[in-house]
């Protein structure tokens, strides 16, 4: 009985697969699927390496401080890092004076309430506190920004596929839509007339449907000045905030590191002891 | 236990003689993982993996308990709390990663040993009941997956929860009520939250208990072996301890490299970038996808796309909605079936030629092919192969299987154990 | 027999039979190696394998050991936690005879300019007679006697004394007072009756200007 019953249901589910297959086959014949703009025009990451890649790679100290600055004075303006600290600075290699001084010159201050009357203030931020966002609120930063979200930049190299490199690609991927031609040599304006960037957008190959609202935030050398006197490239303040911002996204990257390979090397030796006890133990016994 | 040649609990010194008479606690854990529990000699290395899986649980609920003392379950703070928990808390890093490694690795484990059961027929006569607790396990632990992966509120765990519980309202009538009372509103929110957080605390113990039996029900018949000839004798039986518990402390040693290996330096490789968005209900992210231990139930029930009806009246009796959720939960639960869908007396698929062609060169690729597409977009190619594959999978248990117990021809079967270890025959006297 | 068999179809599909031809293959090294074991040195052969064995099981009891640390360490405050173990406050406003509470560590904290005639008033007490012998020099900052800075945590089992806000009761002996038990305090802090054993605790604080001073 039980065998019967199953046998119906089987022929019922496989067979109405085997329908679905032939109509997924006879649509797919009928209306072709139409190749899509994004398809064929995304761009997959520029490549760019970093120092803090790989299972050995560390931050680069001097990069994080450089990234930064360009954050501060460039993405701070629009994009909130909700989830870093102030505090938190002392691991780019600042000491307790700089990150009190990096906190009491940041440009947005703290909201706050005036302690005689209540009323809403602000004040200097302190070492405890978190980055303050540059607009009070999502309708505030909607307002300023032609109705869209600048998204906090706290998590966005592991929100994003690609990581920095993503970040990277993002700022540096800016091109004339006019003529802009693909790998394959097609051009975007031929191919989809309609696919034209709207006004108040900017085309960006390497955004997800290949128009952005942001503008291009880096927009010539030497934007930012280097304390370092690194020469403040394009490329070099793109590497350099992409690499910050993964900092951001994963503070505790190197202890992670450090202690996965003292657990491994651990576990490699208990490894090794426990087929030794178990070789031992059935040394005697064939099995 | 069954054998009477296992070997006895002798408490050494006054104490333990002392709790053994009042609380035969010690007198149980020998018996069970033990000297005490004979096991057949030559199990191979797919029999690490039960043990491997009671470690698993083991380490999601000691790094559960340390998360629930930082985590928030609220709509606002459960985000930030996660992240709280990877920035500030000592160590919480740590923590976090081991417990979003440690389900996926749960899950990687407890597939091998569901796979080693379904080879070696370790289902069968008279090990149902161990089969249908196991199964049961395995409801539970996706059930508390789920869960879990909705706590941290990003964006794949609000529209996780919006889908899956959406599941339910393809049910006629009921359906959309029903779905209000799992979410406590319209749409998953504060209420859905503190409920899945209540529950997935609870549901590990209820799995832990579960196992309990699972294992009890185990030390009846004794464990099976890669031959699925019963033990006929002691020569057949090694104690548990030390022989296997140090097989499965090497066993160990190999999961723990390679759960470190994932855990300290791709923590994020088996995750979904969208999750590190906070959940936003106004938003849904390009490509939602379940997480990967759930991607072939996924692609079975994208797979369902014909309504079922009277042709050329278009009279619907089951919409392809409801079928596609009716196969995915009937894809699991024809699990509880199979010890009476699978009819061959012999055990292993070693000395089951065809069973053995049908378990790999269709039901394994056909489910390694649900998992990949799972995870695509619902484009032509990905929905035509996982049809098929879909189609084999249900084909398989529920028709192929049968009829192959009946129709094959098994190989003849060594007399014991210790024939096919020693390749001698038994001595008359044993 | 039956191992015959198997080798030979191992030889056509390797990939089906791999899994259980793997012990199978091992077993004649491994009976070899079992029996020049057993057959050779008895007795130092046991003690090696006890030496491994003992290793092992020692090692996983270390791992263990390890793991659990993170495991306990993760209660300890958090970085956030920390971070606001030092304030900084502004005392400009409180005129003499008054105190303000504010909170530092999630803990009140008083702090007091004292009036010149609470300040003789603590000078006077013989410090020998207290049950927590301390002056009022000890417990403040050179050329700042009149800023007393104490926890608002009573000694005896954490309440909140009363005596800080105006309209208070300030206790017998014009400081303050634990309501739960009976507990009062002199004008410099000091317990002078009740079950609390020790004065209210002086934090770690200095002035970093003439108006600001910072506590922790």
């Amino acid at each position: 009985m039980v065998r019967l019953i199953a046998f119906l249901v089987g022929l019922f589910f496989s067979g109405m697969l085997l329908l679905g297959l032939g109509d997924t086959v006879i649509t797919a014949i009928k209306e072709p699927a139409v190749p899509s703009v994004e398809a064929e025009f995304h761009e997959e990451t520029l490549p760019v390496s970093f120092a803090h890649d790989g299972p050995l790679g560390k931050y680069d100290r001097g990069q994080l401080q450089r990234g930064l600055k360009v954050y501060s004075e460039v993405c701070a303006a629009c994009h909130s890092l909700k989830l870093v600290s102030f505090r938190d600075f002392a691991a780019l290699g600042y000491s307790e004076e700089q990150v009190k001084a990096l906190a009491k010159a940041w440009k947005t201050e703290v909201p706050s309430i005036n302690p005689e009357t209540g009323e809403p203030a602000t004040r200097p931020a302190i070492p405890a506190d978190k980055i303050p966002s540059p607009f009070a609120n999502e309708v505030a930063a909607r307002a300023a920004n032609n109705n869209a979200l600048p998204p906090d930049l706290s998590l966005i190299t592991k929100a994003r596929e690609g990581g920095p490199a993503y970040v990277y690609s993002l700022l540096l991927g800016y091109r004339d839509q006019a003529g802009y031609k693909n790998e394959e040599g097609k051009e975007l304006l031929k191919e989809f007339p309609e696919a034209a960037t709207p006004a108040g957008l900017h085309f960006n190959p390497w955004f997800a449907n290949l128009n952005i609202a942001m503008a291009a935030p880096i927009a010539a050398d030497d934007q930012v000045t280097y304390d370092d006197g690194t020469k403040a490239t394009k490329a070099q303040m793109a590497e350099d905030v992409s690499a910050f911002l993964t900092w951001a996204a994963e503070p505790k990257m190197e202890n992670r590191k450090s202690a996965g390979w003292a657990a491994l090397g651990f576990l490699l030796v208990f490894t090794v002891l426990a087929w030794m006890s178990y070789k031992t133990i059935w040394a005697d016994k064939k099995h | 236990m069954s054998f009477p040649w296992a070997q006895e609990y002798k408490p050494q010194g006054a104490v333990s003689k002392w709790v053994d008479e009042r609380l035969p606690l010690p007198r149980l854990v020998y018996n069970a993982v033990g000297a005490g529990y004979p096991v057949p000699r030559n199990l191979n290395y797919f029999w690490n993996f039960g043990v491997l899986a009671g470690v698993a649980l083991v380490i999601q609920i000691v790094t559960g308990i340390v998360l629930a003392m930082h985590y928030y379950a609220s709509v606002d703070g459960a985000f930030n709390s996660v992240e709280h928990i990877m920035r500030d808390v000592n160590s919480g890093w740590f923590v976090r990663y081991a417990h979003m490694n440690g389900a996926s690795f749960f899950f990687i484990v407890v597939y091998i040993h569901i796979f080693r059961g379904l080879f070696y027929g370790s289902y069968k006569a008279p090990r149902e009941m161990i089969w249908l607790l196991g199964v049961t396990i395995f409801l539970l632990m996706m059930a508390t997956a789920f869960m879990g992966y909705v706590l941290p509120w990003g964006q794949m765990s609000f529209w996780g929860a919006q889908v899956i519980t959406g599941f339910f309202s393809a049910i006629p009538l009921v359906g959309e009520p029903l779905r209000q009372l799992l979410l406590g509103g319209f749409a998953p929110d504060q209420a859905a939250l503190n409920r899945f957080f209540s529950l997935h605390y609870l549901l590990p113990f209820v799995i832990a208990g579960v196992i309990i039996l699972h294992i009890w029900a185990l030390h009846i018949p004794g464990s099976s072996n890669p031959t699925g000839v019963s033990v006929k004798g002691e020569q057949d039986t090694v104690p548990f301890h030390p022989y296997y518990t140090a097989k499965d402390g090497f066993g160990l040693g190999v999961f723990l490299i390679l759960f470190v290996a994932v855990t300290f330096f791709a923590p994020n490789m088996l995750g979904h970038p969208d999750n590190y968005i906070p959940a936003n209900p106004l938003s849904t992210p390009a490509h939602i996808v379940p997480e990967w231990y759930f991607l072939p139930f996924y692609a079975i029930l994208k797979a369902f796309t014909v309504d079922f009806g009277i042709p050329f009246t278009g009279i619907i009796i089951i919409p392809a909605k409801l079928m596609g959720v009716l196969a995915m939960f009937g894809s699991i639960l024809l699990l509880f079936f199979l010890p009476w869908l699978d009819t061959s007396p012999v055990r292993s698929g070693h000395y089951r030629p065809l069973f053995r062609k049908f378990f790999w060169y269709g039901l394994i690729p056909s489910l390694a092919i649900l998992t990949y597409c799972g995870g695509k977009p619902p484009y032509t190619q990905w929905v035509v192969l996982s049809q098929l594959a879909a189609a084999y999978y249900f084909a398989h248990f529920l028709i192929i299987l049968p009829i192959v117990s009946r129709i094959e021809r098994p190989l003849p079967l060594p007399n014991s154990i210790t024939e096919a270890v020693t390749g001698k025959p038994l001595p008359a006297a044993a | 027999m039956s191992t015959v068999k198997k080798t030979k179809s191992t030889a056509k599909k390797p990939a089906v039979k791999k899994p259980a031809a793997a012990p199978a293959a091992s077993v004649a090294t491994k009976a070899a190696a079992g029996a020049q074991n057993h057959d050779g040195a008895e007795g130092s052969g046991v003690r090696r394998r006890d030496f491994i064995h003992v290793a092992a099981v020692s090692f996983a009891g270390v791992g263990a050991a390890a793991v659990a640390m993170p495991l306990v360490s993760q209660m300890s405050a958090s970085a956030d936690v920390l971070a606001l173990a030092s304030i900084e406050v502004d005392v400009a406003a409180i005129q003499p005879g008054q105190s303000i509470k504010t909170s530092w560590r999630k803990q009140p904290v008083f702090i007091r300019n004292l009036t010149p005639a609470e300040v003789e008033e603590a000078n006077k007490v013989d410090v020998g007679s207290l049950r927590d012998p301390q002056t009022l020099a000890e417990r403040t900052k050179p050329g700042k006697e009149n800023w007393l800075i104490t926890l608002g945590v009573c000694t005896h089992l954490g309440c909140v004394p009363l005596g800080a806000a105006s309209g208070e009761v300030k206790g017998e002996y014009g400081g303050y007072f634990c309501p739960c038990h009976g507990s009062h305090y002199d004008t410099a802090a000091r317990i002078r009756k009740g079950p609390a054993p020790l004065n209210l605790a002086v934090p770690e604080f200095a002035f970093i200007s003439d108006t600001v001073v910072k506590i922790g």
